[in-house]
């Protein structure tokens, strides 16, 4: 019935990350696929998070944890025991995954501001605890010998891989958020969003439903941070969870409009676009962490749900087609 | 037996300003429901307003903490104004953004001003001998002065006239608005309060240890800990967490590595979010 | 029976909300739930329905004790209830909200059915030129009735109604009687909190009365009319009481 509207949508999402993923490939400049690796990082763990924050409305302040967690799994199982990138990375999906449905279960019957406050423990928890978890190298982390890149043709056969991985995982995360976004699972998600308690009472389970969205949204930054570390080649608790990350995720999603498709896919892009400006500009350079702090209060108090958000308020034709 | 005293007494002395910093955070959580994530920065600047007083004009340090806890004030009410009064009933998102969005700015400007390396008040009392153990005397006083302010905190919220409005919009915003309190400055007056309380225990860290203007980001995290420990919303049981945790900080380095203790800390944490979200000593809600 | 109440006591720290509260639903029913403000009748939906859990008693609903059970348990096993202060989903479209109820409640639907039964029970309220509007948008006797329509959808067994006709003009409250009444004309059995008297009076088929959280009186709406005691306890003032009765 709805179905045109709705793969508007979807062509426009895929369409967005191909031309992102193919630019470096059409200027073929190495600084470039640096680049887009950072945009297509920021897309998809923003459009992961997405799926809690925007389709579930529990606002994860500590979601960098997921992808630190996978990082370190799949970069042990790599630097240290050898294994492939592939099952490496997959492993390193199901590490953060798990860690999201056991700590789900526990801390998603918090609400609002006691949640976010949670997401924020468990994060500098898992980091402190891996600053001291001898296996993953303590506080001075764990290296990647470079000839383990052999395998793979090269460290810069390694790097264009990891590039083309990122790619990948970033269609797969908007296939999830749209699929999410447009199932019957996904509309209970947005029920609970509106009203929790009256979710329940319509019959949505609530429990079991937010854990899932939680477990979605952790299991691809897990495989991410495996893919990121692989390239990076070291990994310490400093790179693997950093807070600020976290919130630059929200942002993203604040920016481009949250529980949509598209938004957390803008709003990554726009907000990597407009960093890259001010590290450049001379003048801006040194203000850069000041200037987004601005313009995040800007959105915060005057846009509050992103450029996609306020088209579909504003336009019921929009609304239409544009999710 | 002597290090278990010592450390005791260490720990101790340090909760009392950990928990006037937790103090300022739960004072603005009980009144308006915001966790301002824009309180490790504001503790910073307490820091460096000590600093610049001190070494730049000369203001003995504990007149410049009279003078930091006044501009402390005027600034959280300008944060509340510019900030969160616009937001105070959107989502807790819209605060939770706009309250990091000004530590974004704060530490930004001060990163760029400041750099991030450490600074020294080069201010010294000698040590003074305390119930068998010697301590900097300088600890003992902002341990003092700590005292005195949770103190006055409590007379003020009690039996003054602003603090019984602020007491009222706490427990009940719009019932305090129909009998003609001013929320709207009241509420001002409460950001104002608690950012007071972070700047005058970031100056008193300063009186004792080196300190970036990232520096008060640990203790935030600490503050968090301590205001659930104590009841987020509950400024007495803050003083209460911050000595719990200036006594987990004082004895854990006895039983294992330090660096073990922000994982206690932490998932402690976790777990009275989970079981008593009221904190230790607060009543159901 | 469809339910089954049985000693229901409910306390709220030292306040006595329900009181040993008992009686049997027969299937197929419209049932009027009344008293004054505080009896206590919004509280026993709760309990009903789950979202609370009783300190005594039980709640048999289709044969099964569900005293304590989730609500969402409850919806899915047939239960389905609008609030007194509507609770619309606002940033989704009328027919999203329907859909939920569709698709999580009794009828289990998917999300082509489900658009399906939201394009139906939207003809039924007299939604459906408001289907795409967002639900936040809408007044609040358009909410009360997408409140109806969301319950209607989830192809209830039992349906409970908290004052559907408050705040409503006379003939939104005559439309909105002509609901009620189809919707018991499909086989779902009602129980409805009103304080419209004229109404209940009209449509139910029997009627409780609540005070204080205890039950004072059970009857047909006749028997009530005429009970001394309901009377009393209702208004305090009889001859208040018996107008309100005849509905002026």
């Amino acid at each position: 019935m709805k179905s045109l509207r709705q793969h508007t949508s979807l062509w426009l999402s895929l369409g967005a990350i191909i031309l992102i993923g193919a630019w470096p490939l059409v200027t073929g400049s190495a600084l470039s696929r640096e680049t887009m690796f950072t945009v297509l990082r920021s897309v998809a763990l923003a459009s992961s998070l997405n799926i809690l924050l925007g389709y579930t409305g529990y606002v994860s302040f500590g979601h960098v944890v997921f992808f630190g967690l996978g990082g370190y799994v799949g970069f042990y199982l790599i630097a240290a025991q050898g294994w492939n990138l592939w099952p490496a990375m997959l492993m390193g999906g199901l590490a953060a995954g798990l860690l999201a449905y056991l700590v789900g279960a526990a801390i998603l019957r918090l609400r609002g501001a006691y949640f976010a406050l949670a997401t924020i423990g468990i994060n500098e928890a898992v980091r402190a605890f891996i600053n001291n978890f001898e296996p993953f190298g303590g506080p001075t982390g764990m290296t990647l010998n470079f000839k383990l890149y052999k395998v793979y043709g090269g460290p810069g056969a390694a790097l264009q891989l990891s590039f083309y991985i990122m790619i990948g995982l970033t269609l797969l995360v908007v296939l999830l958020s749209y699929w999410v976004r447009v199932s019957k699972f996904g509309l209970g998600l947005l029920a609970i969003r509106e009203d929790e308690d009256a979710a329940e009472i319509m019959g949505v389970t609530a429990p079991s439903a937010k854990t899932w969205a939680f477990v979605l949204s952790a299991i691809i930054p897990g495989m991410i941070g495996t893919v990121f570390f692989f390239k990076n080649g070291t990994i310490e608790p400093g790179l693997a969870f950093p807070l600020h990350t976290s919130i630059e995720m929200i942002v993203m999603i604040m920016l481009g409009g949250q529980g949509t498709v598209f938004g957390p896919i803008l709003g990554a892009a726009g907000y990597e676009a407009l960093r890259d400006y001010l590290l450049v500009s001379p003048l801006f350079k040194n203000l850069q962490l000041a200037i987004s702090g601005i313009l995040l209060l800007l959105i915060v108090l005057f846009i509050p749900r992103g450029l996609v958000g306020w088209l579909r308020q504003r336009y019921a034709k929009v609304r239409r087609w544009l999710i | 037996m002597e290090a278990i005293l010592r450390s005791l007494i260490d720990g101790l002395l340090l909760g009392f300003v950990y928990g006037i910093a937790a103090m300022g955070l739960t004072l603005i959580w009980g009144v308006m429901n915001v966790i301002n994530l824009s309180h490790g920065s504001l503790i910073s600047l307490g820091m460096f307003s000590l600093y610049f007083l001190f070494t730049g004009l000369g203001v003995h340090p504990y007149v410049a903490i009279v003078i930091t806890a006044v501009l402390g004030l005027l600034l959280g009410m300008i944060i509340y104004a510019v900030a969160v009064h616009r937001i105070i009933n959107a989502p807790h998102l819209s605060t939770l953004l706009a309250t990091y969005s000004v530590n974004m700015i704060i530490l930004g400007i001060g990163t760029a001003i400041l750099t991030t390396s450490p600074y020294n008040v080069p201010f010294d009392l000698g040590s003074i001998k305390f119930a068998a153990s010697v301590v900097p005397t300088t600890r003992l006083i902002a341990a003092i002065v700590a005292m005195l302010v949770a103190g006055g905190l409590y007379l003020f919220l009690q039996y003054s006239r602003l603090g019984r409005y602020i007491r009222a919009v706490t427990d009940n915003r719009d019932a305090a608005e129909i009998v003609g309190i001013p929320s709207a400055q009241i509420l001002a007056l409460s950001f104002g309060l608690g950012t007071m309380l972070a700047a005058i225990s970031g100056a008193l860290i300063a009186t004792f240890f080196p300190f970036t203007i990232l520096a008060g980001g640990a203790y935030e995290l600490k503050s968090f800990v301590i205001g659930v420990l104590g009841g987020l919303g509950n400024p007495v049981g803050s003083l209460f967490g911050g000595l719990i945790l200036g006594v987990i900080e004082g004895l854990v380095p006895l039983a294992m590595p330090t660096t073990w203790t922000p994982v206690l800390e932490f998932v402690l944490f976790v777990l009275i979010l989970l079981v008593r979200p009221t904190g230790l000593f607060g009543g159901s809600e | 029976m469809i339910l089954q109440v049985q000693g229901v006591t409910k306390r709220f720290g030292g306040l006595q909300a329900l009181t040993k509260v008992t009686f049997d639903l027969p299937e197929g029913q419209i049932l009027g739930l009344i008293g004054p403000n505080g009896a206590g009748k919004t509280t026993l939906f709760n309990v009903i329905d789950g979202v609370y859990t009783p300190e005594e008693g039980r709640i048999i609903f289709l044969g099964e004790d569900v005293t304590g059970k989730k609500p969402y348990y409850l919806a899915h096993k047939g239960l389905a209830r609008t609030h007194q202060i509507v609770r619309p989903l606002n940033e989704l479209t009328v027919r999203e909200n329907i859909m939920v109820g569709a698709c999580f409640g009794h009828a289990n639907a998917d999300l082509g059915e489900a658009a399906n039964i939201a394009d139906e029970v939207m003809e039924f309220v007299g939604l459906s030129d408001k289907a795409e509007l967002l639900a936040g948008s809408l007044n609040v006797a358009q909410k009360k009735r997408l409140e109806m329509a969301r319950a209607v959808a989830a192809r209830p067994k039992l349906l409970l109604l908290d004052e559907v006709l408050a705040g409503l003009n006379p003939s939104e409250i005559a439309k909105m009687v002509d609901t009620v009444l189809a919707i018991r004309d499909r086989g779902i059995t009602i129980i409805m909190i009103e304080h419209v008297m004229s109404a209940i009076m009209n449509v139910s088929d029997r009627i409780l009365v609540l005070d204080f959280g205890k039950l004072i009186a059970e009857g047909t709406p006749e028997e009530i009319a005429q009970n001394e005691k309901v009377i009393q306890a209702y208004l305090g003032d009889p001859k208040l009481a018996e107008r309100l009765m005849q509905g002026d």
